[in-house]
């Protein structure tokens, strides 16, 4: 990217005095601004313009094939006309359910933050434990490759009889479903420590606290985020199907509320939003691992 | 004589399943302080594997290893190690991979400014403090091993270990370690047991080189002393007549008598 502009700056000292290296140094600070804006529109333009015109374009296929009379789902142009209050103040509080789009999220991202959290904890400590002992993999991992195939709704009856609330239930719903991706994960990494670590360690003779924090924890954190990664999916996949049956304030609730009262602009628009902030929490983890593991991938 | 680092009737076996190997047999050495001190043998032969009996890091079957007359059988930085491929940790600066060390080793005799100074000083040694804030990664390869040979000077060993620290090197680079290592040696006066496979680097750098039959059941095959004044240098060391004559005879051992038999 800085090639052309060093070029410049060299071409532009030579004939003045060929000794001054901090001239030439300095010189490439001073591109024109025009052409550096000129180059960042062109990079987003590229990125950001084939989506747009998919999008676009399929827009366009849906309005044609759902405007016909007769037509079970609303075209876009309907959809947006039904659902703008819903757009435009997603923040307004009619008591009970009858809340903005934004409370409804939020209250769907806070159940998933706790189930999310206490799955991150320990998955990471369970995961950890199975990766370093060769018995407790023995005993745990075959219960964990049962348990990790059974859907995340199958629990929801179970979890609703043992707490007696929708609250906890979903959240421990959010809490089962993450929490294998996350062990399995982190066991495979921990058992990859490289023995060169592991020796480093006995030399400097790290404590076991130590060695979980300076060598474990790092050296295996690419596995650990990768783990994370798939967990936070999963869990905001079981979300939305575990609110449908618990009720209350939820994203899940409020889809299955428009689905009974027929407001089917309202599913879309609640699935465009779960779609996007699937992407963006997928997206937080995988930048907060990228910036955790920065010196870790690459050996 | 005295033997600071003794090696005492060292057997050991490699069980898997109902199959037994033994790899060493009956090593017997004395290592003074001071001394500089090279095993060499064919690849195989269970060189590592004594090293890392030393470092503790590998249980013996019998006998046993003795510094300063107290056996030693678990690893510790009393016999600091630099391993063959680096082994820095990738996620900490050149500077926290050897504080990590002496963070440990100095925990009660050094304040934190001290133990910071002193991390300085041996990055100092290796001439590598300019690169103190860099990762591993961002380093060269002869780079990665000075500085795996400060972290283990910084722990004050009382035996360097060194598990063939040039293997992986360059040619030009290697020379350039080696009198590194040369002139610290000269400088610190450590106690060094090094393995190599390299006849010039063992009889360039050691006061004695061990040299090692071929395995299974490898032993002691002769040790031969190196009676070259020091400090050495490179260049007049390559007419010698002493220098040729010791390399001569490891390479007669070598090649002659302890031919090494490709997958025997």
């Amino acid at each position: 990217m800085n090639m052309p502009v060093k070029k410049i700056g060299a071409e532009g000292v030579a004939p003045s005095a060929g000794a001054t290296a901090p001239v030439v140094a300095m010189t490439p600070k001073r591109p024109p601004l025009a052409e550096t804006y000129a180059r960042m529109a062109r990079e987003t333009a590229v990125r950001v313009i084939p989506p747009l015109v998919v999008l676009a374009l399929l827009m366009l296929v849906w309005e044609l094939i759902c405007r016909r009379a007769g037509s079970t789902l609303p075209p876009p142009s309907k959809v947006f006309k039904d659902t703008k209050e819903l757009i435009l103040d997603p923040f307004f509080d009619h008591g009970g359910i009858d809340k903005g789009l934004f409370w409804h999220l939020s209250a769907s991202l806070q159940r998933v933050a706790y189930g999310y959290s206490i799955a991150a904890v320990v998955g990471i400590a369970l995961g950890t434990l199975v990766g370093q002992s060769v018995w407790a993999m023995r005993g745990l991992d075959p219960l964990f490759q049962v348990l990790r195939t059974i859907p995340p709704l199958a629990w929801l009856p179970l979890s609703l009889a043992a707490f007696r609330d929708g609250q906890p239930s979903a959240i421990f719903v959010i809490f089962i479903t993450s929490v294998w991706p996350i062990i399995i994960n982190t066991a495979v990494g921990i058992r990859n420590i490289p023995q060169d670590y592991r020796n480093v360690a006995a030399v400097v003779q790290l404590n076991p606290l130590e060695f979980f924090g300076k060598i474990m924890i790092p050296a295996a954190a690419p596995y650990i985020f990768t783990g994370l990664r798939i967990g936070i999916g999963l869990s905001w996949l079981a979300i939305v199907a575990a609110e449908m049956l618990i009720g209350g304030v939820g994203i899940g609730f409020f889809i299955w509320d428009a689905w009974n009262s027929s407001h089917i602009s309202e599913i879309i628009l609640a699935l465009f939003y779960v779609g996007i902030i699937g992407f963006v929490l997928d997206r937080l983890i995988a930048g907060l691992g990228r910036f955790v593991t920065h010196g870790t991938a690459q050996n | 004589m005295t033997a600071y680092l003794k090696l005492d009737h060292i057997d050991k076996i490699f069980t898997r399943g109902a199959a037994t190997t033994e790899v060493l047999k009956d090593i017997n050495l004395t290592i003074e302080k001071g001394e500089y001190v090279s095993i060499i043998g064919h690849s195989g032969c269970g060189k590592s594997t004594l090293l890392n009996i030393i470092a503790g890091l590998t249980g013996v079957s019998t006998g046993g290893v003795l510094l300063e007359n107290r056996e030693v059988n678990s690893p510790g930085p009393d016999r600091a190690v630099v391993f063959q491929n680096h082994s820095l940790l990738p996620w900490l600066t050149v500077f926290e991979n050897v504080k990590l060390g002496v963070d440990k080793v100095f925990a009660r005799t050094k304040t934190r400014a001290e133990r910071e100074a002193w991390v300085m000083h041996n990055l100092n040694l290796v001439q590598m403090a300019h690169a103190k804030d860099k990762r591993p990664s961002e380093i060269s390869g002869g780079m990665k091993q000075r500085v795996g040979i400060a972290r283990a000077l910084a722990m004050e060993p009382k035996v360097l270990l060194l598990d063939e620290p040039f293997g992986a090197l360059d040619a030009l680079t290697r020379a350039h370690l080696q009198d590194s290592v040369m002139a610290l040696h000269q400088k610190l006066g450590n106690t060094i047991l090094m393995i190599t496979h390299d006849v010039d680097e063992a009889v360039l750098l050691s006061d004695r080189i061990v040299m090692m039959t071929n395995g299974p059941s490898a032993r002691i095959g002769e040790v031969l002393d190196v009676p070259l004044a020091r400090p050495r240098k490179r260049l007049e060391l390559a007419s010698n007549a002493t220098y040729l004559k010791c390399r001569q005879r490891v390479l007669e051992f070598l090649y002659e008598r302890h031919r090494f038999v490709e997958a025997a």
